[in-house]
């Protein structure tokens, strides 16, 4: 236990997905020195599982505050320019009159923030994608939503962490934060100022805090075609989704596809606390296929190569937690301070640079670029279980 | 006597010992083969040299391992994109594209 | 055209025993276990029976599968061809991609008799058209392919060269060469093992016979396929590493190279069975009764290890018969092994297998063959320069796409695992491409399955939107088409089922 400190650093970030990635770049450009672990490779745990959708969900207005400055700052940075980042525009796809009405809510709320949206009736969305049904009420059209991998995205902020002079650990798991900083698996301890805990479903078993982490795994399932170039051109996604996002259901499934670079079709979403085994549930990915055809109808002819499964951190309220975690009243007065970055459910690629700036904004204490209260560690979450 | 023109002559002298002629187009082009062709085989029968697939560097390849897994044979039959060559026998009537 | 399969479209149909492959040890299980009374159905993802060894030609069926197909038919077996096992589904179900659509198939004990499949290595120039596989070129030929009157060179190594030679010269083409990495003296030393195994001898005799006139060149390997869009002559050079440098280029209209076979396991792993290596490559585990570590799922031949025709003959009756006793309940179940005959013959098949394995290898050091720009993943067209920096196979996938095309890493993964060693990655469902729809049977399944259980439980709803249209309904019920027994006059196809177009 008082074994020497192998080295000191001002931030380790543990985490190598596309939140731990983005904030420890954000760190090392501020000036602070900062080593990344991650227990297996950048970018290849639920941040390569995900679909890569870069939207901006304006239902909750502090998910909404964190997106608006999370795609302002991807935009702004050099490493955006990647192979597999397109530009598709989302399509939010209203089957009702409710649905519809929520749509222009929805545009509305985009066009007071300045973003761009139209709305498409049933002749303009059958226009804009052939191959959806015809007995539609119409559509959202987002034209700046984007489509990426969030692996590639992640190694090139791996890159240019490296590059700014930033240390990246691979396979180098940690065993538990400690009050100097980190104790690695392989018994080596890591002394740093700051410790960042962005290690997305694993963040649970380092949780350093008092009050328990009230962050589970939830568990989602996505299948891939075939080569199908031009089947669809924008995100597809029902208005639904939003429900089954937000909504705290023990399984459910939303319709959402979009076309990738390669021209295969990236079929989801489906959400399940049920188990968070890494085996596909074959009746789940049946449903989500089944409703797909509601909105595709000839979808089910396309050939499927691989599906798979991810876990999504999820919080009771759905807003991840970013901050200083609060510590044990018997911690030593100048020990590690504990920050969290975790809990992005399926927004981890969207917000993740908006994430990283909040968080170095509360870690320099700077005037935050928004408002941190929603995401704080410790708000309570509303009686929700 | 031309490749070609074996392989013509191949495909007649086999029909008589196998039994029934399949008439279908490959890319178009009227072709008759033997009951018991493999699809792969139709293409080279129609065309020894133009092969399935396109791979995404643009060159052309042909079947490869003949047993289903390496998808180099992957045709169009009937409409429907993406079906091993390899895998399925020709039926009279069916349309076979390969890839532009 | 609108996708709305429900349950009685997908159809359940049962049997007492599921034999997935119909090659010789797939035949040979199903006819040991409906000798035993037990209602059994056989599958086969090819158009037709036989598996590789026993192919057919030109939709001829090979006289073994021919008289399999007779008995088969005779004691009321339901022979399903051109149906792919998607994934298993839960409580004894395997979900099928069948002739026309999913189909369900629910079984008490399943026999797995799923074969190998060749091995692939990449090399410069391997992608050029007229370079196939050397059982893979054989393959095709016997399904028509034109191949009389061209100019074949056979490479790589292994006794499945032989074969692959015999038929290309039976089908009219010029064999040129024969080459045969393994050096002269390794050949010497295998033709020893073979006087031990007399049928095999005579085998190779007769294949040998059949090859009278073609140049052998042993311990040469092929280094580059070369040709202006097609291959045009290959380039041999000599195995040994401390060989003189010298070159040979043989003209050539085709390339049939393969590198030995490897058991296909994937449907095993699915089903959550051991794994361990056998003869040299990984395979299904199993006991001396064909047992995997899975309770109720058997494996025999080639899927347990690369052991020959014989072998797998021999597995597949000794799986029929424990499979059929366990569910008869009758003596053999638990109780006695193989007969001793039968154990002594699959000891001496084991043998020679392990023999193959030690004389035809895995070339070493196979990255020393490849150039930067060889192509290591076919499907995506990802280059030996971009993969070999990468730090293992996981991260090589997400960084380059290398095994993310239609193969899933099939085909490329032999060659990874060659060059640098690395172990494959956890396949994920389904087994083969399928169509999406496929998966929609699993669904009414779950849900069948669901309202069955609890009576009047509503199955699984999907959370709509408020005010959203209606949640799809779950599927009423499964119909469930039991396969015949021993019903007399129950239609049963004898002949190979072509896989239609659908």
């Amino acid at each position: 236990m008082s074994a020497p400190l192998a080295r000191t650093v001002d931030v380790a970030v543990v985490g190598g997905g596309i939140v731990g990635c983005a904030c420890a770049l954000a760190a090392r450009q501020a000036g602070l020195g900062v080593t990344l672990y991650e227990a297996q490779r950048v970018g290849a745990g639920v941040t390569a599982a995900g679909m890569g959708h870069l939207v901006v969900i304006d239902e909750d207005p502090a998910e909404f505050a964190l997106a608006r400055l999370s795609m302002r700052l991807w935009r702004e940075w050099s490493g955006w320019n990647a192979i597999e980042r397109r530009t598709t525009g989302t399509l939010w796809i209203a089957e009702t009159a409710a649905q519809h009405d929520a749509a222009r809510a929805k545009l509305a709320r985009l066009a007071a923030a300045g973003l761009r949206a139209d709305w498409l009736d049933e002749q303009a969305l059958r226009a804009a994608e052939p191959r959806l049904a015809h007995d539609l009420v119409g559509a959202l059209r987002v034209p700046d939503d984007e489509v990426a991998y969030g692996p590639e995205m992640a190694a090139r902020l791996a890159a240019d962490l490296r590059r700014a002079g930033g240390r990246v650990e691979e396979m180098s798991p940690v065993a538990a934060l400690t009050d100097d900083g980190l104790l690695l698996a392989d018994g080596t301890r890591v002394g740093a100022g700051n410790v960042l805990l962005a290690a997305g479903c694993d963040s649970v078993r380092l949780w350093p805090g008092a009050a328990p982490l009230r962050l589970r795994p939830r568990k989602g399932q996505l299948a891939i075609t075939d080569r199908y170039p031009g089947y669809i051109r924008h995100a597809l996604v029902e208005m639904g989704y939003i429900d089954s996002a937000h909504g705290d259901a023990d399984e459910a499934v939303a319709f959402n596809a979009q076309p990738r670079v390669s021209g295969q079709v990236l079929l989801g979403s489906t959400r399940s606390y049920r188990d968070s085994s890494a085996a596909v549930d074959a009746a789940l990915l049946g449903r989500m296929v089944r409703r797909a055809t509601r909105f595709l109808p000839d979808i089910g002819s396309l050939q499927m190569l691989r599906s798979w499964s991810g876990l999504r951190p999820a919080t009771p309220d759905g807003r991840p937690l970013i901050g200083r975690i609060a510590a044990h009243a018997s911690r030593p007065a100048g020990a590690a301070s504990h920050w969290v970055a975790s809990g992005h459910e399926g927004l981890g690629l969207t917000t993740a640079t908006g994430t990283a700036r909040l968080w170095l904004d509360l870690l320099l204490g700077r005037e935050p670029s928004i408002d941190p209260a929603p995401y704080a560690p410790e708000r309570s979450f509303g009686g929700t279980p | 006597m031309t490749q070609e023109q074996a392989a013509i002559g191949a495909v007649e002298s086999l029909c008589q010992e196998v039994g029934q002629q399949l008439s279908l187009r490959v890319d178009g082009r009227a072709l008759t083969v033997c009951e018991g062709t493999l699809v792969a085989a139709a293409l080279a029968i129609a065309d020894p040299r133009r092969g399935a697939r396109v791979a995404p560097g643009g060159a052309r390849r042909l079947p490869f391992c003949g047993m289903g897994v390496c998808g180099e044979c992957r045709v169009t039959i009937d409409g429907r994109p993406h079906r091993l060559g390899c895998q399925v026998l020709c039926a009279d009537g069916m349309e076979i594209r390969s890839d532009d | 055209m609108t996708e709305t399969r429900r349950a009685e479209q997908a159809p359940l149909i049962e049997a007492d025993i599921v034999v997935v492959g119909a090659g010789p040890a797939g035949l040979a299980a199903a006819q040991a276990a409906a000798g035993q009374g037990a209602r059994v159905l056989l599958l086969d993802a090819a158009p037709a029976a036989g598996g590789q060894i026993w192919r057919a030609r030109q939709g001829v069926a090979v006289a073994a599968v021919a008289q399999a197909l007779a008995a088969l038919a005779h004691s009321g077996v339901r022979v399903l061809a051109g149906a792919r096992v998607v994934m298993p589904l839960p409580d004894r179900v395997l979900l099928v991609d069948g002739p026309h659509g999913a189909q369900r198939v629910r079984w008490a004990r399943l026999i797995l008799a799923l074969g190998a499949r060749e091995r692939l290595l990449p090399f410069p120039g391997w992608t050029l058209p007229g370079v196939f596989g050397a059982g893979g070129l054989q393959a095709l030929v016997k399904g028509g392919w034109p191949i009389a009157g061209q100019r074949v060179v056979v490479a790589g190594s292994g006794p499945l060269l032989l074969a692959a030679a015999a038929t290309l010269r039976k089908e009219g083409a010029q064999v040129v060469a024969l080459v045969e990495e393994a050096p002269t003296t390794v050949l010497a030393g295998f033709a020893g093992v073979l006087l031990r195994h007399p049928a095999k001898a005579l085998a190779a005799l007769r294949l040998a016979a059949g090859l009278r006139g073609v140049p052998v060149l042993a311990g040469r390997r092929v280094i580059e396929a070369a040709g202006d869009g097609r291959v045009e002559r290959v380039v041999l050079a000599a195995t040994a590493a401390d060989a003189r440098g010298e070159r040979a280029e043989i003209a050539c209209d085709a390339l049939a190279a393969g590198w030995g076979l490897l058991p296909q396991t994937e449907l095993g792993e699915a089903l959550g069975c051991a794994l361990a290596p056998r003869h040299g490559e990984r395979a299904i585990v199993v006991d001396d009764r064909q047992r995997s570590s899975v309770a109720g799922v058997f494996a025999v031949g080639e899927c347990t290890g690369v052991a020959g025709v014989r072998a797998a003959g021999l597995q597949g009756g000794v799986a029929g018969r424990v499979a059929a006793a366990d569910l008869a309940r009758v003596g053999e179940g638990e109780g006695a092994s193989p007969a001793p005959a039968v154990a002594r013959a699959l000891a001496r098949e084991a043998a020679f297998a392990a023999a193959v394995a030690r004389s035809f290898p895995v070339p070493a050091r196979w990255a020393e063959r490849l150039r930067d720009d060889t192509l290591v993943c076919r499907c995506e067209d990802v280059a030996w320069s971009d993969v070999r920096q990468c730090a293992d196979l996981r991260s090589a996938k997400l960084a380059t796409r290398c095994g993310m095309g239609h193969c899933q890493g099939r085909l490329c993964h032999a060659g990874l695992s060659a060059s640098l060693g690395w172990a494959r990655l956890p396949a994920r469902p389904p087994a083969m491409p399928v169509a999406l729809s496929t998966f929609l049977a699993a669904a009414d399944h779950a849900a069948a399955q669901a309202g069955a259980d609890d009576g009047a439980g509503a199955p699984p709803v999907d959370v709509p939107a408020p005010g959203a249209a209606a949640a799809f309904p779950g599927a009423a019920g499964a119909a469930a088409v039991t396969v015949a027994g021993s019903a007399a006059g129950a239609p049963v196809p004898v002949a190979p089922t072509p896989a239609r177009a659908d």
